[in-house]
């Protein structure tokens, strides 16, 4: 595309198409597509490796992608420079200017877009007030908490009004209160100023809290994207199942079709579920550890017995994994109420319902 | 036996710091000589010699010289140091251990030799003996550890800064005055200092390539040509005092700092 495009005025913030990045041999990203919507908040989740970085180190203009373009309000943004784009990032560092007042870092993006001094500095108390720091205008960084500058660091890349905030795994350096703390804050915030965060993290916590839009990333690619409600009750693959939140997974075969239904042979038995599919085809049970329960109820059904080989005690209920009797490669992680007298070795019969389990074919 | 070693370490030290410091107490003490010869015994305290190297037109312009030829020449080996360890920190360049080792070579080779080279490059080259000609022997002999103290203190974090700079909307040189030049300006700082002592005292390069407008340690060397007097004491001691002050300058503004 080239000269200046009018912006459109509806369809997605932000249009990720079809983006591929190689550092040498590996391939970090590959052909990943993702729309962001104007006022959401969209979390990249994933493990290190997974790319998550390196797609948002693309948008920011930090890196050039090999392949693809990256579209914001329409408009072709693939070759240019950081300092040319609609984005801010929040680094995780903060990456504060040791050497000016918390006033004059917050301003810095103001000067570069020669916004004269009496107006900055008014823009600029207004953004700290907004992080509640209204007093710290004249400290340097290395006067404030880690917390304190993150908030500066929000300030700072918020004053200049992006079109989407990058945050590259910005509660990483925080201890787990403040973590926990600062979440709350970063989606308050997020909601009262309407920019389209784009928020980094490898903590599925994290995502689950912030995210209106989950996206699980592994390997380069996107594994599955959507509300973090359903991506956590209903993932799409083995490996969001088991990265965001955790599953016992049951590989079997699919025997045959009811009405609505099929048959599942897997290595504890079969089981009947509602889904469709093929015969013969390979798929994968998911089940929630919460979903797991010692005494059948309603509709369950036995998965076998299994013998208890690790118990964590987490407060009101208890971590247990039990190794199947029947398949002695299948662990079955539970939550289990504490109430429950187990120790290990002890030998359990498990169950679980039909409905709760998720079929999943990759 | 304890005492005996105490006895043994305590007069240890005191010949090392003797063998160190006697010659220049001796040399400020008999430049407040009295009579005409820096000899014993000590006939001062006078400032009689301090008045007549401070009326000496020469001595002075030579002084003069010195300190130009120090200030411009840091200010040039800094500039360029620095955006050479710029460079050499944020780009990736072919052969950069390579380019690296060569840019910080001319620190173990002797003055005598670059002087010596840069004499027969400037002869070659039609440029007369001046004191730029020393000026730039002293960039020569400067740049490489300008270089060498700035690039140690290039680190990742400064690069995550040079990005949030960039990121908030920086062209690249606001990026290198406004966030570079300022976070490594300990750095800057010192190896200015540096290189200003290490200039301020150079005699090889300048004797080397200048001629009628020379600098201090010349001019110091034409007048021990004509014998030991107490001119040629007092001299030495101001050239010692303010190779004094500028690494206490040094000191408070960078070592302390560090710490």
């Amino acid at each position: 595309m080239t000269g200046p495009l009018p912006e459109s005025v509806s369809g997605p913030l932000v249009e990720i198409r079809k983006l591929s990045h190689r550092f040498g041999t590996h391939k970090a990203l590959n052909e990943v597509s993702l729309n962001i919507e104007p006022g959401s908040y969209t979390v990249l989740l994933g493990p290190s490796g997974s790319g998550k970085t390196t797609l948002l180190n693309i948008i920011g203009g930090f890196i050039r992608p090999t392949e693809g373009e990256v579209l914001i309000r329409g408009r072709d943004f693939t070759q240019a420079p950081p300092a040319r784009r609609p984005t801010t990032t929040v680094f995780q560092d903060y990456a504060l200017f040791p050497h000016l007042t918390i006033g004059n870092n917050v301003g810095f993006g103001l000067r570069m877009r020669g916004v004269p001094r009496a107006k900055r500095m008014a823009r600029v108390k207004d953004a700290l007030a907004m992080v509640g720091l209204a007093d710290a205008v004249h400290k340097r960084p290395h006067q404030l908490s880690g917390g304190q500058r993150q908030r500066v660091a929000l300030a700072r890349a918020l004053v200049v009004e992006p079109a989407v905030l990058l945050l590259d795994e910005p509660l990483g350096a925080l201890d787990l209160k403040l973590r926990r703390q600062m979440q709350d804050e970063l989606k308050a915030l997020q909601k009262r100023v309407g920019t389209a965060f784009i928020h980094v993290t490898h903590d599925q916590e994290e995502a689950m809290a912030l995210a209106d839009h989950c996206v699980v990333m592994n390997d380069g690619r996107i594994e599955d994207q959507g509300p973090a409600e359903r991506v956590y009750s209903r993932p799409a693959s083995r490996f969001t199942s088991t990265f965001m939140g955790e599953s016992t997974l049951l590989s079997g075969k699919i025997l045959d079709l009811g009405m609505d239904e099929i048959r599942v042979d897997t290595s504890v038995g079969q089981l009947s579920l509602a889904g469709a599919g093929e015969p013969g085809f390979d798929v994968s049970l998911a089940i929630r550890p919460e979903h797991i329960t010692l005494v059948p109820e309603g509709s369950s059904i036995s998965l076998g017995e299994a013998t208890i080989t690790d118990i964590v005690f987490q407060g009101s209920f208890k971590r247990v994994l039990a190794v199947s009797m029947k398949d002695p490669s299948v662990t079955f992680i539970a939550k289990l109420r504490s109430s429950h007298g187990l120790a290990v070795g002890d030998r359990v019969e498990l169950y679980a319902t039909p409905a709760d389990m998720v079929l999943l074919s990759r | 036996m304890r005492a005996a070693g105490k006895i043994l370490v305590s007069a240890y030290a005191l010949a090392i710091y003797g063998f160190i410091f006697l010659p220049v107490v001796v040399l400020v003490l008999f430049s407040l000589q009295a009579s005409s010869f820096p000899i014993p015994p000590f006939t001062g305290p006078s400032l009689r010699w301090y008045e007549v190297v401070l009326s000496d037109r020469r001595l002075m312009s030579a002084l003069f010289n010195s300190v130009a030829v120090a200030l411009l020449s840091s200010a040039l080996a800094v500039a360029l140091g620095f955006l050479a360890a710029w460079g050499f920190a944020r780009h990736h360049l072919p052969r950069s251990g390579l380019m690296r080792g060569l840019i910080t070579l001319p620190l173990t080779v002797s003055y005598l030799i670059i002087g010596m080279g840069l004499l027969i490059v400037f002869n070659w080259a039609g440029v007369p003996k001046s004191l730029i000609a020393a000026g730039i022997g002293h960039v020569v002999i400067n740049l490489p550890l300008c270089f060498a103290i700035i690039y140690s203190q290039m680190g990742d974090h400064q690069v995550t800064l040079e990005r949030a700079a960039r990121d908030l909307g920086a062209s690249e040189w606001k990026v290198l005055f406004l966030v570079s030049v300022p976070v490594l300006w300990p750095a800057i700082f010192a190896s200015f200092f540096l290189a200003m002592t290490f200039s301020w005292d150079e005699f090889v390069i300048a004797f080397l390539l200048t001629r009628f407008d020379t600098t201090l340690p010349v001019e110091i060397w034409n007048l021990l040509r004509s014998g030991l007097n107490p001119r040629t004491n007092a001299i030495g001691s101001l050239v010692f005092g303010v190779s004094i002050v500028l690494a206490l300058l040094l000191e408070l503004v960078f070592f302390r700092r560090s710490r």
